[in-house]
């Protein structure tokens, strides 16, 4: 299988070319935006029709370039033919990361947690630090398939044992992930079009098959695109009017701080606990325990363990397993194979960073206003009098009010503490806090969908390629045709998006709690094996098998033990953070076992060498497993 | 380089929030106090900037000094 080599000026001709069609994309969903918002003011078109016509526009469109971008041939399939400019491979990189935890749960969570919420902010952006300055472009000058590609092949001396254990903890990582992005589907699609929750899960995934299935990486970093562009504005329209509705100007990222002001003052008039103190969260079981109600177990009782409220720590590790985990995301890192060349690669995480950026910035006003609202214009009122949105969510039992006795003290006007909100809610609801008109709301669903199905679609080409490719192509049958991989890698994305609907029907955690788990995972699993393999030549096969294994038993075992028992702690360390350990014992036990047992053989130490240098093409020594004869050499090696 | 950027954001990232409390004392900009600032716009700042910087600097600075750049003329120019 050949692959042309990509010249400047076709990529250049290309850039333009896509330049022109996602701005008009842009300018159609805008135009489309109006329309609905015209229709709906005027003629009082119901609710429900809205959200349909939201729903089916946009999976139509993602399943037009989805149809669009079929495939046969392998590098498209797999890393999109390696010739995505570096400007739309960071937007698809952004919608690929920004999933349903970062659009519907980011916001909601900072609400509730105040100051310790930011480590969810800090720790997914500071994360891209890592990827670009130690990882993006040297796994880009590897070019390979997949991330046990990589760990095959710098690891060559156990290829096999090598590519195993990652693919497996591939797929632990992802599906955990994926089962998130499940979940969030689910909520939206109740919110958009009324259906019940487990009913929205199966809408929604049919949408990602339609554009994973047919053409690999290359419709789906085509749809990303498309997809960043609706869950971007999305997120920042209903936000600008509620800074509008607040402050009289509309740049909500700069006066949300005025927000911020006015709600330390009324918290402190109302002697609550201070929004912007850091390090104030009590740890407790109290999620295990919904878990487990809802899986028919016997629930643990309730513990809280309050000692280490105060201490920085559970903030740092957290924000540092976020960071390592982003560093560390198989479908992430995949990315970075789907660009020109290293200096491309560079450059693309630049701009990926930047569009996540964009809403990471915004997220905590989300919160702020949100914060004010339900301050000022919520607590201290009496119940009968509450705003229409309050009254409207009430409904779907996602906002709680307790007067009565015992929880409240039964005098008809609401205090703080007799209001509760599931953190999920808290953007899905802003456009009727705004007082915006429906179409606004209906636009938000859309742009959650958006979120958590490219970050579905990319997840779930993660797991079919670590079992198609790396499990089934290079272990069980080498020989194994072009054909039967696509129908494998297919078939799989099929079996892995029914089991993550399986896994997400009981709802087991808050959407952000699950992906913490991934990112925890992750960090635990590939950020140390791939640091070492880059940088220290001296690690070898062994060391790298037994640092994932390690390192994965190890945060599972710390994440159960604490998220059932919170008493069960090391500095007060939350099972969201327990990917710190897991990282800890997998770059100790990759280190002993390195220097324990014998070198890798000089051909993988030059491999190692000839990486560091930033420009060029790899050459993989025929020797190696890696020089496989599916692979297509980079693009351009061979001068 | 890369050991000056990663110390950049070691002390963007890791070493304001242990001190948040006390930084929040004192109020900036709209009313942003301090540390709520730094840990929800001030790190992300430098973060989007450091990318950018290093993107560049490798790509046109280091590259040039080792007279690597012909590169470009077979791939893609990484435009800035």
């Amino acid at each position: 299988m050949s692959v042309a080599t990509v010249t400047k000026a076709e990529v250049a001709e290309f850039s333009k070319r896509l330049r022109k069609w996602y701005s008009l994309f842009t300018l159609g969903f805008i135009a489309f935006v109006l329309v609905m918002l015209f229709l709906e003011t005027s003629f009082n078109v119901p609710r429900v029709a809205i959200g349909y016509a939201f729903l089916l526009l946009t999976l139509g469109m993602y399943a037009v370039i989805g149809i669009l971008n079929f495939t046969r041939k392998l590098d498209e399939y797999y890393v999109a033919g390696r010739k995505v400019p570096p400007f739309f491979n960071g937007m698809a990189t952004g919608a690929d990361w920004m999933s349903a935890a970062s659009f519907i749960s980011m916001a909601g969570t900072i609400w509730l947690l105040g100051y310790d919420g930011l480590a969810y902010v800090m720790g997914w952006t500071g994360g891209y630090v890592l990827l670009a300055l130690l990882f993006a472009p040297y796994i880009r000058k590897f070019g390979q398939f997949t991330i046990p590609d990589f760990v095959a092949t710098r690891f060559a001396e156990r290829a096999k044992a090598a590519r195993i254990t990652s693919a497996v903890c591939a797929i632990i990582v992802s599906f955990t992930y994926v089962t998130a992005q499940v979940t969030g589907v689910g909520i939206i699609m109740s919110r958009l079009i009324g259906v019940e929750y487990h009913f929205g899960v199966f809408i929604g995934l049919s949408g990602v098959l339609l554009c994973s299935l047919l053409g690999g990486m290359k419709s789906i970093t085509w749809t990303q695109v498309a997809q960043y562009i609706i869950l971007i504005i999305a997120y920042l329209v209903p936000v600008t009017f509620l800074s509008q509705k607040f402050t009289g100007f509309p740049i909500s990222e700069l006066m949300y701080g005025q927000a911020l002001s006015q709600v330390t003052d009324i918290e402190r008039q109302l002697q609550l606990s201070n929004y912007v103190e850091p390090f104030k969260q009590a740890m407790s079981n109290a999620s295990a325990i919904t878990s487990a109600t809802q899986l028919g177990l016997t629930p643990p009782a309730l513990i809280t363990n309050t000692a280490w409220v105060g201490a920085p720590w559970e903030f740092l590790a957290l924000t540092f397993c976020l960071m390592a985990g982003t560093a560390g995301l198989p479908h992430i890192l995949i990315r970075y194979y789907t660009v020109p060349n290293p200096k491309a690669a560079r450059v693309s995480v630049g701009w990926s960073l930047f569009f996540i950026f964009l809403l990471y910035f915004t997220a905590p006003a989300y919160a702020a206003f949100s914060r004010l609202e339900v301050l000022r214009n919520i607590v201290g009122q009496r119940i009968s009098e509450l705003p229409a949105w309050v009254q409207n969510w009430t409904q779907t039992g996602l906002l709680t009010i307790r007067d009565a006795p015992p929880f409240g003290n039964g005098d008809g006007i609401l205090q703080f503490r007799e209001f509760s909100i599931v953190a999920d809610i808290v953007v899905l609801a802003t456009p009727e806090i705004a007082g915006l008109p429906y179409t606004i709301a209906a636009l938000v669903a859309a742009g959650g969908l958006a979120a958590a199905l490219s970050t579905a679609d990319g997840l779930l080409l993660v797991i079919a390629t670590a079992v198609s490719h790396d499990l089934y192509a290079k272990i069980i049958n080498p020989k194994a045709s072009y054909g039967a991989r696509f129908l494998a890698s297919r078939v799989m994305i099929v079996v892995a998006a029914a089991a993550a609907a399986f896994a997400a029907l009981p709802r087991l955690a808050l959407i952000v709690q699950l992906v913490a788990w991934a990112f925890s995972l992750a960090a635990a699993t590939f950020f140390p094996v791939v640091l070492l393999g880059i940088f220290w030549r001296r690690a070898n096969g062994n060391g790298a098998i037994a640092g994932m294994i390690g390192g994965l038993l190890t945060t599972i075992a710390y994440m159960f033990l604490n998220y059932t028992n919170p008493n069960i702690t090391i500095l007060g360390l939350s099972h969201l953070s327990a990917g710190i350990f897991g990282m800890i014992v997998n770059f100790t036990l990759q280190i002993v076992v390195s220097l324990m047992t014998a070198p890798s053989p000089k051909y993988i130490q030059d491999m190692v060498d000839q990486l560091r240098i930033p420009v060029g093409e790899m050459v993989i020594p025929a020797t190696t497993s890696a020089a496989q004869t599916t692979a297509p050499t980079p693009a351009g090696g061979d001068d | 380089m890369v050991a000056i950027l990663l110390l950049i954001w070691f002390v963007a990232a890791y070493l304001h929030p242990p001190f948040a409390k006390v930084l929040n004392d004192t109020r900036i900009l709209t009313g942003f106090p301090l540390g709520y600032w730094l840990a929800s716009q001030g790190s992300l700042i430098v973060f989007v900037v450091l990318i950018f910087f290093y993107a560049w600097y490798m790509n046109n600075v280091l590259d040039k000094k080792y007279g690597m750049e012909e590169e470009e003329s077979r791939t893609e120019d990484a435009e800035p």
